[in-house]
């Protein structure tokens, strides 16, 4: 099948997704409530000086989208075991690979939503300025959010289709996730400080060797983890 | 209401394999961690054909059609569908392959259309309104197109799974209990779009623990029992199944039995 | 053959209950190096002159942490040789591999920790090296999770095969993001600079440190095709018994 085709099967598998999600928003309400209640809690656990919050608000802001993305990947997979559509799914002609692409696509679009709430959230709670940092702040979203999403929707290949689901999928991921978290909320840190020492720009480096490297390995392994 | 165009008769194309029968599988063993689902399952299948695998429930028909679709590999043994090796061109045989699985595998979220739409898509093909209308009235899903899937009965899913079938424009369609869930009504369509399919060419394999319900449009039946298979005479089947329900037993099959006793 | 039929064919079913002599020989020459290679460093080397012989725990800490590498790559080759050729037995040398990388990686922890508190009077240091193995540690005690928590043979070997690629892809970036990050953060130098008269010990404890890896994978791989051999005797039996003809 041409690679052309294949995008539109990606394409039709995220949007698919997205129309379900969509009608019930049952994970949309789900995640972004709990993301709410990760910020809040942060603040009560450091204490109401403002100065503390700020400097822990580029670790809590990531915390609390892993977290909440955690919840959102096992649960696309449960969309296709729930009355056997997965086996549906793999019967179609055509690459494997292309449902990873729409799994992850959708996943993508999903969290960016999460994100877009989370963020300004972030932002009134813990006093952080959004608007002059906001074009690197969205280049770190961007990576960060990436590399952290593709392993995710290719972890959740495997854990959800196991018992012990809730606990193997953060067992799995959280570690392979530490380049994530580290770039990230250094950049993040160092980006609403304004970057004085242009800090940032060698940390989104990282970002894009990790992302390239694990988009690579997960495009080419995922034929192996799907199948029965 | 157009006809739709089915599969090519006569001449198939072939790379490797038999280039006689629709399914060919010998020997076909599974395993399950200990378990054996299959141990010596085999079969054929011309084209043209159906043919019905007849066992009860945890005798290996669903994972038989499994291996068949390619959704699982054997154990041991090999086997080929129109051709096409099943491990070593699964991707040739999927193409050709349609499946009413023993679930709907359909999306709740989703409407009667939508999730018909998509099976067009995934399939690489772009869906019209008017071939996706035409499969829903053949199923008589033509009211429900537009309700989500998640309100339907079990037999209105299998229904909608039927239209998706037809769809998918295959040469060999493989139904694992088409019966179940479905009224005379269903049932009775079941059967007219497999006679209308063998008509054009294509070939069928039915699963089902109730083999009186498939008589009429059955030309072969095997029976499988504890994962071993073996080709069987209508009559023995029909017998066993008419000893519990002696009100059905249709006629053109008893016709050919009376030919192939007498 | 088909492919799958790997462990249920004959010739690997007749795998002998005890290993060649060469694994016996193997084990001993591990443990007479690793008492060697700790007699000599005693000996040879002095102690110094803050620490007094603690400086010595970095001897085996060192090694053994190459060696917990070296497992680790050894997971990575045979999970893509098993991806690539789909033969049981590079399935049971990564499982293998794995576990004791595993071991390892407790062990240099361990051995990291007590040098660090007489040092620096703390228990852990997020010192780069150190903290790349804790992560290390984490995620191959996930592939060894997953193996456990998966029953299917054949995925089991397709999904802990992936799982041990990604792994190890992350070693160098892992190790890469924490130097970074603690640079930024500390200012305090990791325990790098080895007195040259100490690398004779060193070198000898990295020699009993392969022994031992080698040792211990290649008893474990044994034990392994040993549980897989039985395991395919009552596959077999299974088969043969379960069912009369119809």
């Amino acid at each position: 099948m041409s690679w052309r085709a294949e995008l539109t099967r990606a394409a039709a598998l995220a949007w698919k997704d997205l129309t379900a999600e969509r009608r019930t928003k049952a994970n949309f309400n789900a995640v972004v409530f709990l993301a709410g209640m990760i910020l809040l809690l942060f603040g009560f656990a450091f204490g109401p000086d403002a100065a503390a919050l700020r400097a822990a608000a580029a670790g809590v802001l990531w915390l609390t989208v892993l977290f909440g993305g955690v919840l959102a990947f096992n649960r696309s997979y449960q969309l296709e075991l729930e009355n056997g559509a997965l086996e549906q799914l793999l019967l179609y002609p055509g690459s494997r690979k292309t449902i990873f692409l729409g799994k992850l696509a959708a996943n993508l679009a999903f969290v960016f939503l999460v994100e877009a709430i989370v963020v300004p959230v972030a932002a009134i709670l813990y006093d952080l300025p959004l608007a002059r940092p906001f074009p690197g702040l969205a280049v770190v979203l961007l990576l960060g959010t990436f590399g952290f999403v593709t392993l995710g929707t290719f972890y959740a290949a495997m854990a959800s289709r196991v018992r012990a689901r809730e606990v193997l999928l953060p067992l799995l991921l959280f570690p392979m996730l530490v380049p994530v978290v580290v770039a990230s909320v250094e950049a993040t840190s160092a980006i609403l400080a304004g970057d004085p020492m242009g800090d940032a720009s060698a940390w989104l480096r990282l970002l894009v060797v990790f992302d390239a490297v694990f988009f690579t390995a997960s495009v080419l392994a995922f034929e192996h983890v799907i199948d029965e | 209401m157009a006809r739709r165009t089915g599969p090519v008769t006569a001449t198939i194309q072939t790379s490797d394999g038999d280039t006689s029968f629709a399914v060919a599988v010998s020997g076909i063993a599974r395993r399950f961690g200990h378990r054996w689902a299959l141990r010596d399952a085999s079969l054929h299948v011309e084209p043209g054909t159906v043919a019905a695998l007849v066992g009860h429930n945890g005798s290996g028909k669903t994972t038989l059609l499994r291996i068949i679709a390619t959704t699982l590999r054997p154990t041991r043994g090999s086997g080929s569908v129109f051709g096409h090796d099943l491990v070593r061109e699964a991707d040739g045989i999927r193409e050709l392959v349609a499946v009413l699985g023993h679930t709907p595998g359909l999306y709740g979220d989703l409407t009667a259309r939508e999730n018909l739409e998509f099976a067009l898509r995934m399939s690489g093909r772009a869906p019209t309104r008017q071939e996706v209308d035409e499969a829903l009235d053949r199923v008589g899903l033509a009211t429900e197109a537009d309700e989500l899937v998640r309100t339907f009965s079990a037999g209105m899913q299998r229904r909608l799974a039927l239209a998706r079938v037809l769809l998918r424009r295959p040469r060999l369609i493989l139904l694992d209990e088409p019966y179940a869930a479905f009224d005379a009504e269903g049932i009775a369509c079941v059967n007219a779009i497999l006679a209308e399919h063998k008509a054009a060419g294509g070939a069928a394999i039915v699963a089902t623990h109730d083999p009186v319900r498939a008589a009429p449009v059955v030309d072969r039946f095997w029976a499988i029992d504890h994962g071993r298979t073996t080709p069987t005479e209508p009559a023995l089947v029909l017998a066993a199944a008419a000893g519990r329900d002696p009100a059905v037993v249709p006629t053109p099959v008893q016709t050919r039995v009376q030919g192939a006793i007498g | 053959m088909n492919e799958m039929d790997d462990l249920t064919s004959s010739r690997f079913s007749d795998i002998p209950l005890r290993q060649g002599r060469w694994v016996g020989v193997l084990g001993w020459a591990a443990l007479l190096a690793m008492i060697g290679a700790q007699a000599i460093g005693f000996a040879i080397s002095r102690p110094e002159r803050d620490m007094g012989h603690l400086q010595k725990i970095l001897y085996v800490h060192v090694p053994i942490a190459w060696a917990m590498m070296i497992a680790y790559f050894i997971v990575f080759v045979a999970s893509i040789l098993y991806l690539v050729r789909r033969r049981e037995r590079y399935d049971l040398v990564a499982a293998a591999s794995a576990e004791v990388g595993v071991v390892l990686t407790a062990l240099t922890l361990v051995l990291g920790s007590i040098w660090a508190r007489p040092t620096w009077g703390v228990w852990w240091t997020w010192d780069p090296r150190l903290t790349t193995s804790a992560i290390l540690l984490v995620i191959f005690a996930g592939y060894l999770a997953l193996r456990a928590y998966t029953e299917d043979a054949d995925r089991r070997a397709r999904w802990s095969a992936a799982v041990g690629i990604l792994g190890f892809l992350n070693v160098i970036i892992v190790y890469q993001s924490v130097r970074w990050w603690r640079s930024i953060h500390q200012v305090q130098s990791s325990p790098d600079t080895v007195d040259p008269s100490y690398a004779l010990a060193l070198r000898l404890n990295a020699i009993a440190a392969l022994l031992v890896l080698a040792y211990l994978v290649a008893r474990r791989y044994h034990a392994a095709r040993l549980e897989r051999a039985v395991e395919a005797r009552m596959e077999m039996a299974a088969l043969e018994k379960g069912g009369a003809h119809v």
